[in-house]
């Protein structure tokens, strides 16, 4: 009973709007299964992270009063007074930290898979460009409940614009939309994070899924090797898309538990007037770029360590961003060995400016 | 001729294109510049009583729109300093066990007189004249800043 009415549906729509093609495509997509399957999930789960960042972002806008005197109070509200306020706020806090962990771990996957190479040099580059977005997302929700750490975090990332040649003051004073961190900082900021990086990151994330849909999955070397009787793969649709579900169901539950027993910090009222307190610093993710400025000297050669650390990320940024466009050049040989190291060496310059950036 | 009349009218209708991104553009881009406020220009502000200013402290006092840290020495003689790091724009603090002026975001340090003796800052704290007039303390501007 319930199939034929689920066929009938099918067909008025299919009449309508000629949806076969497209469950074709869904029935006959596969997805390979070998040692490195599961770095497929990884992109799925920051997906899953970002839709429970709309959503609990959402509700947060329900009670969240933008503005000097009202930002750091009406988070206090949301948390002390809304029923399961605090739930909603330690969720979209957690969620937004796991979601940049994701999209690093989903990029470095990409990497060491070398799943970035021809033909997938743009769904590389749209994927670099939501991370940048997810970066701008982190940066911009920080400075919303207007405290302490995050006015003197906003401060230096701002200031840090400021050293970029030529345009670096125009970019400083149009995001602080002033000369300095001010009421008028906290609204672009909050423009930005719940208008502006939303907008773009949609579609941007609209056409990373599609070209994701159009190529499929990605096979590594040694599974196009294999003898095509050897190739296992698995239907994306029922059997992947619920393996998929089943994770995002996992991730839920430990986030659930992050938020219900490590809820997020509401911190100290930000006053503009105040010396920086000891221990600033930025959200983890930018702890790397934020220790190394700290490590360089004041000026490298003539020119402030500041703008030389600037460019150095800006540089490095940018060859990061086009790497399918230049790794293809490297001598085919030594390719791979070349670019796993170098890619070591990223992840290890990281991880041990992380780890110093929270030592120190 | 058929050619010709293309290009100008390619030309033409190019050009008034152009003119109408320009004329989308310009206000979009000049909303976002925000604009200037115009701001009282501050010579001195009152900082309190000399004598009630605890001897090896220091604190923010308000100039205009800027942060100054003053500082009394443990010699009782009053510093007065821009607030602001050169670094990067983060406020300073007095360090009295050290009698030194510490950057808490970057661990910047300052002496006294605000020149920047270690970490990233890679210039000095503008120094801001501190005199006391009937026991209240006053900070003015340096000549040159104003």
């Amino acid at each position: 009973m319930n199939k034929k009415s689920d066929d009938r549906l099918l067909n008025w729509l299919d009449e309508r709007f000629n949806i076969s093609p497209f469950l074709d495509f869904m029935k006959h997509k596969q997805v390979p299964i070998h040692k490195h399957s599961v770095w497929y999930y990884m992109g799925g789960v920051a997906l899953f992270l970002f839709m429970v960042q709309v959503l609990t972002g959402i509700l947060l806008l329900l009670y969240y009063q933008p503005g000097v005197d009202s930002s750091y109070e009406s988070i206090r509200f949301i948390v002390t007074k809304v029923n399961f306020g605090w739930l909603i706020r330690s969720l979209h806090s957690w969620s937004a930290n796991l979601l940049v962990l994701f999209i690093f771990i989903h990029m470095f996957s990409t990497f060491f898979t070398g799943a970035f190479k021809n033909p997938r040099e743009l769904t590389w580059l749209s994927g670099f460009i939501l991370l940048a977005l997810a970066l701008g997302f982190g940066f911009s929700g920080y400075l919303l409940p207007w405290n302490e750490l995050a006015f003197f975090a906003t401060k230096v990332g701002t200031d840090i614009t400021g050293a970029v040649p030529l345009v670096g003051k125009a970019i400083k004073i149009f995001l602080r939309g002033s000369e300095d961190v001010t009421g008028g900082t906290l609204l672009r900021f909050y423009a930005f994070h719940v208008a502006i990086i939303p907008a773009i990151f949609t579609f941007v994330l609209s056409v990373h899924l599609l070209f994701i849909q159009r190529q499929g999955m990605h096979e590594p070397d040694f599974y196009k090797k294999l003898p095509r009787e050897k190739q296992k793969t698995i239907a994306f649709f029922p059997d992947f898309f619920l393996k998929d579900i089943l994770l995002w169901l996992i991730v839920l539950n430990i986030l659930l538990f992050l938020a219900v027993f490590f809820p997020w910090d509401i911190g100290i009222k930000a006053d503009p007037f105040a010396s920086a307190p000891q221990g600033i610093r930025p959200e983890w993710y930018f702890m790397f770029m934020f220790q190394t400025l700290k490590l360089l000297p004041a000026h490298i050669l003539f020119i402030e360590g500041e703008i030389v650390g600037v460019l150095m990320f800006g540089v490095g940024g940018v060859a990061w961003m086009l790497l399918p466009f230049w790794a293809g050049k490297i001598n085919a040989q030594i390719r791979t060995r070349v670019l796993t190291t170098l890619g070591l060496l990223v992840v290890a310059f990281i991880l041990v400016m992380t780890i110093i950036g929270y030592v120190m | 001729m058929s050619i010709n009349r293309r290009n100008f009218l390619n030309i033409f209708l190019g050009t008034g294109f152009l003119g109408w991104v320009g004329s989308i553009l310009y206000p979009l881009i000049s909303y976002l510049i925000p604009p200037k406020v115009s701001e009282a220009k501050i010579q001195s502000v009152k900082a309190g009583i000399a004598a009630d200013f605890p001897s090896n402290s220091g604190k923010i006092i308000k100039f205009g729109r800027k942060p100054v840290i003053l500082i009394k020495t443990n010699k009782n003689k009053f510093v007065a300093l821009s607030a602001t790091c050169t670094h990067l724009d983060c406020i300073v603090r007095y360090r009295a066990d050290t009698n030194q002026i510490l950057c808490a975001c970057h661990n910047g340090l300052y002496d006294l007189k605000g020149r920047n003796i270690s970490g990233p800052p890679p210039r000095p704290l503008t120094a801001f004249n501190v005199n006391i007039l009937n026991e209240e303390i006053i900070i003015s501007k340096p000549s040159e800043m104003s």
